[in-house]
C-alpha cells in the first residue's frame, strides 16, 4: 500500500505491504540504518525513533501507523556536522561501547529531558529500564544523560540547541 | 629542519575520548545488517522444535512453491561439506581423544537441540523467506531429551552420539591427585560445597549476520560476517570447508556491535549461508532473530562442581579438589573443550599459595545449544568456586574473609602454580587493601546496623581473582591442544606525508582499538594521534592476525609497538644520511630525529616524505619507504589480578537483594586509556552482578525445550539494576609484553559473581545459595527459616 512519512524533515512516498513495521521502513525502504534492530519484542530498544517528538519503539509499530506523524531517527540528530549536546555528551562521558544499542540511548535520552528537564541519575536509571546495553553496564550512559540534560538546559537559555556544541 | 615544535603530550595512559566514536553517535554506523548487496537474498532458517528428535523426512514441496522462493535447502544439498571441527583436542585421563559428536552444518538425520537448522529457504525477501520457512514441513520421530548436567551424566540419560557412551565427551584431569590426598589427611580443616555456575547466554544486542555472496567471474567469496576474528574465519572456510581458496576469499567484519565470545566460534548458520550463496549465485543475507540467538548462540558456564578446600589449624590452605560436571551441549562448539580443562582448572589456584591442588572435568553432552567462551571463559568459573570456598572457609573458621586471604596471598612472581601456569607479575595485598579502602570494608558493622533498624539484612563480601590473559604464547597452546597459533599481528605503513595506518589483527567489537592504538602510535612517532587510522576486520586488507577475545588485544598492540620500533630504526639510519651524520648518533623522540653532531633536525613528517623521495640516502643500502610488519608471540599469558567487594541488602519481606555498594581494585598493569578501562569493568562487573542476581538460561528439564528464549523471560541488567560503582587500579606491569599490559575485559565477569553470593551469604548467614540469587531463592530460605522458629 502507499504511504507518506515524515522522516527528518524530509516527506517520502512509499509502497509497502501492509505488515511492514515502521523500523523495516526506515532501514529497508529509506536506508536510515541508524535505527537498530535488537530483540524484536520491544525490549531492548535499540530501534527508538521520535514520533512527534515523542520516543517510541519502531520494532513495536506498523510503518502505516505513523503516517502523517513527524518521525525523528539518529541521522536527524546533528546539524551540519555538528553534534546534538546529548550526541557530544555520550562522547565526553564514554557513553558507548560497540555503538549498537547507541541510537536507541541517545532518542530514548532526550525523550527523558523533554519529560524532567534536569533529571537526577535515579530519575535517569528508572526511566531508561526499556533500553538494554550489553557493554557499558549503563554507568556512563547515565552520565551522558545527565550531562546532555545539562547542556541543553544552558543552550536553551543562551544559544539554540546544539549550537556551538559540535565537533 | 625547523626550531623544534614543543613535545606534544603523551596521549598513551590517558583518557582520551574515543576517534571511532561520531559515527555510532551519528547513526552511521557499518553493521552488517545495514549493507545490502545489489541482487540481494534473504535466508531463514528451519529449525528443529524439538530437543532431541529423528527426522523421518522434510517435504519442502509447498516452501519451493511460495512467492519470491529462490531456493529450499536441507542437509542433503550440504553433504559435501564436512561436519563442523572444534578447534582443540583434550584427552581423556586414560590417554583417549576426546569423543566427538558429529555436527552437521545442517543436520541430515537427527536434531540434538531445540533451534538446530534442519533447512534454509533463499527467497527475494526477508519475508517471503520467514512465510516460506513456515511451510516446510518436517516429520519428527521425538527421542527422550535430556538437559541438565547431571541428569545427562546420570546412569540410563538418554544419550546423544553413539560414539559418546554416558554422553561423555571427555574426563580429563589436571594437578596432583596424591598430593592433594595426602594434604587432606594431615589437615585441621576440611570444607566441601557443590555449587553450580548457572548457565548464560552473552545476548550482544546486535544478534549474529552474515551477508555473502559469490563473484563467479573472480571466483572470488566475498562475505560481510559480524564476527571477533574475521581472518581466523577465513581460514576456517577456506582449509576446512573449501568454500573459496584464502586468496579468492574476502571477509570482512565492519563494526561488529558486541560479542562478549559469541561472536568468536565457527556457526553452522553463516557456513550454510556462505555456502548458499555459491550455490544460488545471488548474495544472500542472515541476520538473526533474537529468539534465534537464544537458542543457537554459544551459551555460557554451566557447571555443577563439588569442591573441598583443606586448611591447616591457622587457615592456610593445604589442598584444594574439584570434580566438575561441565555441560558441553549437543556438540563440542570452536572452543568448547578448552573452556572447562585449560581455561578453568588452570585458573584454581586463584590468588593464593595452595601447594597441591586436582581438577577432574568430565564433559557431557546435553540437548542444549552448544556451550563455548563467554566473557571470561572458564576463568570465571575457576575464581567463582575458589571464592566461595574461601567464602565458606572463612565462615566456618570464623576468620574475617579479608584475613583468610591475607593469609594465603601469593607474595613473590614469577610464582609456578601447580595447575600448569606461571603467574607473571601482581601485588595482591595492595589490592587487597585497596579494595577494603574503596569498601570502607571495616565501616560495614555500622552500615549493618543501620540497616537491621530499618528491617533490612545487609551483607558484606568479597572476591579475589586472577585471570590469564593476552593468549598465547603459541608453544605453550600447541602442547595443549591448540589447533592454531595465537600470536597477533599489525602493519604501521607512514604515508609520504606523515600520516600513518595501521593495519590490526586485533578486531575491536567496543573495545576502543582504533583509539587505544592511535595513542600508542602517535606517541612512538611524536605525532597528532588524528594522523593515525587504524584499519581493522577486513581481510584484503589485513592479511594476518588472530582477532579479539580473552582480552588479548595486548598481543596486537605488542606487535604493533614493535612495527613502530621497527619504522624508527629504519628511519634512524635514512635520517643519518640526511643530516650527514652517523647513523648511530641519531636521536628519535618527541617526533624529532636529531643528532648530537649537528644542530640540524628532521621531523616525522620531513623523515616521511624522504623516505619516498627516496633521494639524499642510498637506495641500494636502504630501501625507500616506510613500512614495517610484526608478529607478536608472547612468551607467557598476562596475569591480571583485582579484588571485588559487594555490599547487598536483603528486603526478607520479599526476599529481593539490592546491590548498594560495589568496589573493585584490579591490577590491569599497564592501562592505555583509563577512560576505556573503567568501561570495561563497568561493563564486565554489569555481567557479573547479572549472573550472580539476574540471569540463567532455563531448560525444561523433561524436554529439553528453552524456557527462557527472550528478554521477556531471561533477566537482562538495565540501568535501574545496579549503583555506581568505585574503581581503583593497581599497576604491576607485565613482563610478558613489551607494553606491560594485562588485559581488562573480561575482570568485571569474572570478580563480581563471588563477591555478591559471598554478601548474601553473609546478609542470610548460610553456607551457599546457587546463583542467581533471585527474590524467589532468598525468600524460600528466609521463609523455611521462619517456620523453623515457629
Amino acid at each position: 500500500m502507499e504511504m507518506r512519512l515524515e522522516v527528518n524533515g524530509t516527506a517520502h512516498r512509499l509502497d509497502l505491504p501492509e505488515r511492514t513495521l515502521l523500523v523495516h521502513a526506515l532501514r529497508d525502504q529509506l536506508r536510515l540504518t541508524g535505527t537498530h534492530i535488537g530483540c524484536d519484542t520491544s525490549q531492548c530498544g535499540a530501534c527508538t525513533v521520535h514520533l512527534d517528538g515523542v520516543a517510541v519503539k519502531s520494532c513495536t509499530m506498523l510503518a502505516v501507523q505513523a503516517e502523517g506523524r513527524r518521525i525523528t531517527t539518529i541521522e536527524g540528530l546533528a546539524k551540519d556536522g555538528a553534534l546534538h549536546p546529548m550526541q557530544l555528551a555520550f562522547h565526553i562521558h564514554h557513553g558507548l561501547q560497540c555503538g549498537y544499542c547507541t541510537p536507541g540511548m541517545i532518542m530514548a535520552g532526550l525523550d527523558i529531558v523533554r519529560r524532567h528537564p534536569r533529571p537526577d541519575l535515579g530519575t535517569i536509571r528508572a526511566e531508561l529500564e526499556g533500553n538494554l546495553c550489553r557493554c557499558t553496564g549503563y554507568h556512563n550512559i547515565i552520565r551522558a544523560i545527565a550531562a546532555g540534560a545539562e547542556a541543553m538546559a544552558a543552550a536553551a537559555t543562551g544559544e539554540r540547541p546544539g549550537e556551538g556544541q559540535g565537533q | 629542519m625547523n626550531a623544534p615544535p614543543a613535545p606534544p603530550l603523551r596521549k598513551f595512559g590517558t583518557a582520551v575520548p574515543r576517534l571511532e566514536d561520531r559515527r555510532f553517535l551519528m547513526g552511521a554506523g557499518n553493521y552488517v545488517d545495514d549493507q545490502l548487496f545489489p541482487g540481494q537474498t534473504w535466508a531463514a532458517f528451519v529449525r528443529s522444535p524439538h530437543g532431541h528428535a529423528a527426522i523421518r523426512s522434510i517435504d519442502t514441496r509447498a516452501a519451493r512453491a511460495a512467492p519470491g522462493v529462490i531456493a529450499v535447502l536441507t542437509g542433503a544439498d550440504f553433504a559435501s561439506l564436512p561436519p563442523m571441527p572444534c578447534g582443540w583436542m583434550i584427552h581423556s585421563r586414560d590417554g583417549e581423544p576426546m569423543r566427538v559428536g558429529e555436527r552437521r552444518v545442517v543436520a541430515t538425520q537427527r536434531v540434538r537441540y531445540v533451534g538446530e537448522p534442519v533447512a534454509v529457504v533463499i527467497a527475494e525477501s526477508r519475508d517471503a523467506a520467514r512465510d516460506a520457512a513456515d511451510l516446510v514441513e518436517v516429520d519428527w520421530d521425538e527421542l527422550p531429551a535430556v538437559a541438565d548436567v547431571a541428569a545427562a551424566a546420570a546412569d540410563g540419560a538418554p544419550e546423544l552420539h553413539a560414539n559418546a557412551p554416558g554422553n561423555l565427551a571427555f574426563d580429563w584431569e589436571l594437578g596432583d591427585s596424591a598430593a592433594v590426598e595426602a594434604a587432606m589427611a594431615r589437615s585441621a580443616h576440611c570444607v566441601t560445597l557443590t555449587l553450580r555456575n548457572n548457565r548464560l547466554v552473552p545476548n550482544a544486542i546486535e544478534p549474529r549476520a552474515i551477508n555473502a555472496r559469490w563473484d563467479p567471474v573472480e571466483e572470488k567469496l566475498d562475505i560481510r560476517m559480524t564476527h571477533q576474528n574475521p581472518i581466523g574465519m577465513r581460514m576456517f572456510y577456506a582449509a576446512v570447508y573449501g568454500l573459496a581458496a584464502e586468496h579468492r576469499l574476502r571477509i570482512v567484519s565492519p563494526d561488529v556491535g558486541g560479542g562478549f565470545g559469541s561472536k568468536a566460534h565457527n556457526y553452522p548458520e553463516e557456513v550454510a549461508v556462505a555456502f548458499a550463496a555459491k550455490l544460488v549465485g545471488r548474495p544472500v543475507k542472515w541476520t538473526a532473530e533474537r529468539t534465534e540467538a537464544f537458542l543457537t548462540d554459544a551459551h555460557g558456564r554451566d557447571h555443577l562442581s563439588t569442591a573441598t578446600l583443606a586448611l591447616d589449624p591457622d587457615g592456610r590452605f593445604l589442598a584444594l579438589r574439584v570434580d566438575t560436571l561441565a555441560a558441553m551441549g549437543a556438540y563440542l562448539s570452536s572452543t568448547g573443550s578448552l573452556i572447562p580443562t585449560y581455561m578453568y582448572a588452570t585458573m584454581l589456584s586463584g590468588q593464593y599459595a595452595i601447594p597441591a591442588i586436582h581438577c577432574r572435568t568430565r564433559a557431557i553432552y546435553t540437548n542444549t545449544a552448544p556451550v563455548d567462551a563467554y566473557r571470561g571463559a572458564g576463568r570465571p568459573e575457576a575464581a567463582y568456586l575458589v571464592e566461595r570456598m574461601v567464602g565458606l572457609a572463612a565462615r566456618r573458621l570464623a576468620i574475617d574473609e579479608a584475613e583468610i586471604r591475607r593469609r594465603n596471598l601469593i607474595r613473590h612472581f614469577p610464582y609456578r602454580t601447580p595447575v600448569e601456569w606461571v603467574y607473571d607479575s601482581g601485588n595482591y595485598e595492595a589490592g587487597l587493601d585497596q579494595a577494603l579502602a574503596l569498601a570502607d570494608w571495616a565501616g560495614f558493622p555500622a552500615r549493618k546496623a543501620e540497616a537491621a533498624a530499618r528491617g533490612r539484612l545487609r551483607g558484606i563480601g568479597m572476591s579475589a581473582y586472577v585471570e590469564a590473559c593476552g593468549i598465547g604464547p603459541s608453544a605453550i597452546l600447541a602442547r595443549l591442544g591448540a589447533g592454531a597459533g595465537m600470536w597477533d599481528s599489525a602493519e604501521v605503513r607512514v604515508h609520504p606525508a606523515g600520516t600513518v595506518e595501521v593495519l590490526s589483527g586485533a578486531h575491536s567489537h567496543g573495545q576502543g582499538h582504533a583509539t587505544a592504538i592511535a595513542q600508542l602510535v602517535a606517541d612512538r612517532f611524536g605525532i597528532p594521534m588524528e594522523q593515525v587510522s587504524v584499519i581493522q576486520g577486513d581481510t584484503d586488507r589485513i592479511q594476518a592476525g588472530t582477532g579479539t577475545y580473552g582480552s588479548r588485544a595486548s598481543v596486537g598492540m605488542s606487535a604493533t609497538a614493535r612495527a613502530c620500533d621497527r619504522i624508527i630504526e629504519k628511519a634512524k639510519r635514512i635520517a643519518g644520511h640526511l643530516l650527514a651524520v652517523p647513523a648511530e648518533t641519531v636521536d628519535f623522540a618527541d617526533g624529532l630525529f636529531a643528532s648530537a653532531a649537528t644542530n640540524a633536525t628532521l621531523s616525522f613528517g620531513e623523515l616521511a616524505f624522504a623516505a619516498h623521495a627516496a633521494s639524499g640516502f642510498p637506495t641500494d643500502e636502504i630501501e625507500p619507504g616506510l613500512v614495517a610488519q610484526s608478529f607478536f608471540d608472547p612468551p607467557n599469558f598476562t596475569f591480571p589480578s583485582g579484588v571485588h567487594v559487594a555490599e547487598i541488602e536483603i528486603d526478607p519481606e520479599t526476599g529481593q537483594t539490592e546491590v548498594v555498594g560495589f568496589a573493585a581494585a584490579d591490577d590491569f598493569g599497564v592501562l592505555a586509556n583509563p577512560m576505556i578501562v573503567e568501561g570495561q569493568v563497568m561493563g564486565g562487573v554489569a555481567q557479573g552482578l547479572g549472573q550472580a542476581l539476574l540471569e540463567t538460561c532455563v531448560y525444561d528439564p523433561e524436554t529439553a525445550q528453552l524456557m527462557t528464549a527472550s528478554f521477556m523471560d531471561y533477566a537482562m541488567p538495565r540501568a535501574d539494576s545496579f549503583p555506581e560503582l568505585r574503581l581503583g587500579f593497581g599497576c604491576t606491569p607485565s613482563p610478558s609484553n613489551p607494553l606491560g599490559m594485562k588485559g581488562c575485559g573480561e575482570a568485571g565477569a569474572i570478580g563480581a559473581p563471588a563477591a555478591v553470593i559471598n554478601a548474601v551469604c553473609h546478609a542470610l548467614d548460610i553456607d551457599h545459595i546457587d546463583m542467581p540469587a533471585t527474590a524467589e531463592r532468598v525468600w524460600e530460605i528466609l521463609e523455611a527459616r521462619r517456620r523453623e522458629q515457629g
